[in-house]
């Protein structure tokens, strides 16, 4: 679709091509592992076999040591800590959040990698890094082999994790 | 690297928010004909071309290089294109340049450009992955976490930011080139331009620009031969690390520290401070001047804020560093790489124009991409090592 119909002799200095694209993924084992495990409710991690890191999600090997990771899984709670974060004001098509929503890096207990997950739930001035955070999942009859099915994460009264105890994940 | 290398050409575009009269293969004809003329060539001088950009799903033309080939020179000949994210234009101009050093050609021709106005990076920058929730709007929702880990833990004063903001403003109003001329730039403007990824302010970020990069490298028996003075490449650097990792220090990453260790090996440099007299920085947010400070060993851990605070950031200070307004005032994403990289030879060639550094000998052109993954850099003297 063309934006030319003003004069004949400007010239055309832009059209409009969308581009559309359908992605179809082979989760692979160890990720189909994780979803499935997801859709029963349960946070399923992986040990690096080199420095026994608890990696979730889980995605078949270690990408700083290039290893498989093919032990048995680690159950990983649903809540942790938050490590850092954003309160975000700007607005993405591909992020169906209303703004400003807060986006969060989250360690969860007995994993040692951080997700990207969003904070509700919460005074946005009294979001602050170390403070502690509970999933708050989709009704169970909605859950699928998704990470949707964590709808997004909330404060609990618990006191805040010290600095030190996460500063190795920012 | 047997062969000693030089920078005999640079052209840049204007850089702006829509180059509409230009299209994509115009925008990079028109950088690359300015390189040939600084050099005193013509097409038919070069053995062969390297192409940068930053990720295909920006325009979303895949590929682009086949179409663009042509534009700049490269029927026939050797080409190749680059990509490693954001950090691109610096990684494609080592590649052009490591073709001469090594002696596969004698003359190389690179190009680097982005044109945004027809691309919509925030939206490429935001896709949903199968195994995670999409949280991360655009670059600045990636990395206003890591500034507020800065922040966190050296203790920087909340404004280090803004001085940064207003300083490479202030640059680029002596740099026609520049996308953003903000003529009434200042502490309280950008201090009260709104919040968009707390604690990244609008005025804190780069824009959206239009643009491209292009150099000409020559052997050392060719560079004689050129009409201007000629930037010596003394040695460059890549170095990479996964996006995610446990434990990995997502505000210092290793492979910075890696890289600018490296790189001052190779130059000769053992006090980075001391020696280089200016740098051009890859800071997209404000808050990596401070940073990368640090990421380029230039101030000790959790120190680099300090710089900036006293003013040795400045142009006239004790190592300016993005006298050309910097990514902060222009960003044609690919491009702004090489553009970090043609500066800092720009400055030791002694053809900065209003923004030169005097007497600027030794410069470091540095560039990131990726979570903060990917650097490539390097040293350029007015001298021969
Ligand atoms: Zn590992």
């Amino acid at each position: 679709m063309s934006e030319q119909e003003s004069d004949a002799n400007e010239p055309v200095e832009m059209l409009r091509m969308p581009v559309e694209l359908d992605y179809t993924y082979s989760a692979g084992t160890s990720a189909s592992r994780f979803l499935r495990a997801f859709a029963e409710g349960k946070l399923l991690g992986q040990r690096c076999p080199v420095d026994g890191k608890v990696y979730i999600p889980t995605r078949g090997s270690c990408p700083q040591h290039g290893v498989p990771i093919d032990g048995e899984p680690v159950e990983v709670a649903d809540k942790g800590t938050l490590v850092t974060y954003s309160i975000v004001r700007v607005p993405s098509e591909n992020i169906p959040l209303e703004l400003p929503y807060v986006a969060i890096q989250v360690v969860l207990d007995g994993a040692d990698t951080a997700m990207h997950h969003v904070l509700s739930e919460c005074e946005l001035e009294d979001v602050h890094m170390g403070m502690r955070l509970q999933a708050k999942w989709k009704p169970r009859e909605e859950w699928e082999t998704s990470v949707g099915n964590i709808l997004y994460f909330i404060p609990i009264d618990e006191p805040d994790a010290p600095y030190d105890s996460y500063k190795e994940h920012i | 690297m047997a062969e000693l290398t030089g920078v005999v050409g640079i052209g840049q575009t204007k850089y702006a928010a829509k180059r509409a009269e230009l299209s994509m293969p115009g925008l990079l004809r028109e950088a690359a004909l300015r390189a040939l003329e600084d050099a005193g060539l013509t097409w038919n001088d070069i053995d062969a071309v390297v192409i940068g950009k930053a990720p295909d799903m920006f325009e979303g033309v895949m590929m682009p290089e086949l179409f663009l080939n042509d534009a700049v020179g490269g029927a026939y000949k050797p080409m190749l294109r680059v990509h490693t994210a954001g950090s691109v234009g610096g990684s494609t101009a080592v590649v052009a340049a490591s073709l001469v050093q090594s002696g596969v050609h004698d003359r190389v021709l690179t190009v680097a450009y982005e044109k945004q106005s027809e691309s919509n990076a925030t939206w490429a920058l935001s896709i949903s992955m199968p195994f995670s929730v999409a949280t991360i709007a655009g670059a600045g929702g990636y990395f206003a976490p890591l500034v507020r880990g800065y922040i966190r833990r050296s203790g920087a004063p909340d404004d280090t930011g803004i001085r940064v903001a207003v300083k490479d403003r202030e640059h680029a109003l002596k740099n026609p080139l520049a996308h953003l001329q903000l003529e009434d730039i200042s502490f309280e403007m950008v201090a009260n331009s709104p919040m968009l990824w707390d604690p990244i302010r609008y005025l804190e970020t780069c824009p959206s620009s239009d643009g491209a990069c292009a150099m000409i490298f020559a052997n050392e028996e060719l560079a004689r031969q050129a009409p201007n003075p000629v930037a010596w490449v003394h040695a460059t650097e890549m170095r990479s690390e996964p996006t995610m990792f446990s434990g990995r220090d997502q505000v210092m990453p290793q492979a910075t520290l890696d890289n600018a260790a490296s790189l001052y090996k190779k130059a000769g440099i053992q006090n980075p401070r001391e020696e280089i007299d200016c740098a051009e920085i890859y800071v997209p947010f404000s808050w990596f001047e401070p940073m990368w400070m640090e990421g380029m060993l230039f101030a000790p851990t959790n120190e680099g804020w300090k710089m900036t605070y006293e003013g040795a950031t400045k142009l006239g200070g004790e190592l300016p560093v993005n006298c050309s307004g910097g990514v902060l005032s222009s960003n044609p994403i690919g491009a702004s790489g090489m553009i970090r990289f043609a500066e800092s030879a720009l400055q030791v060639r002694g053809m900065a124009g209003e923004h030169q550094v005097d007497g600027a000998k030794k410069a470091l052109g540095h560039a990131y991409g990726g979570g903060s993954q990917y650097f490539s850099t390097w040293i350029v003297s007015s001298e021969k090592p």
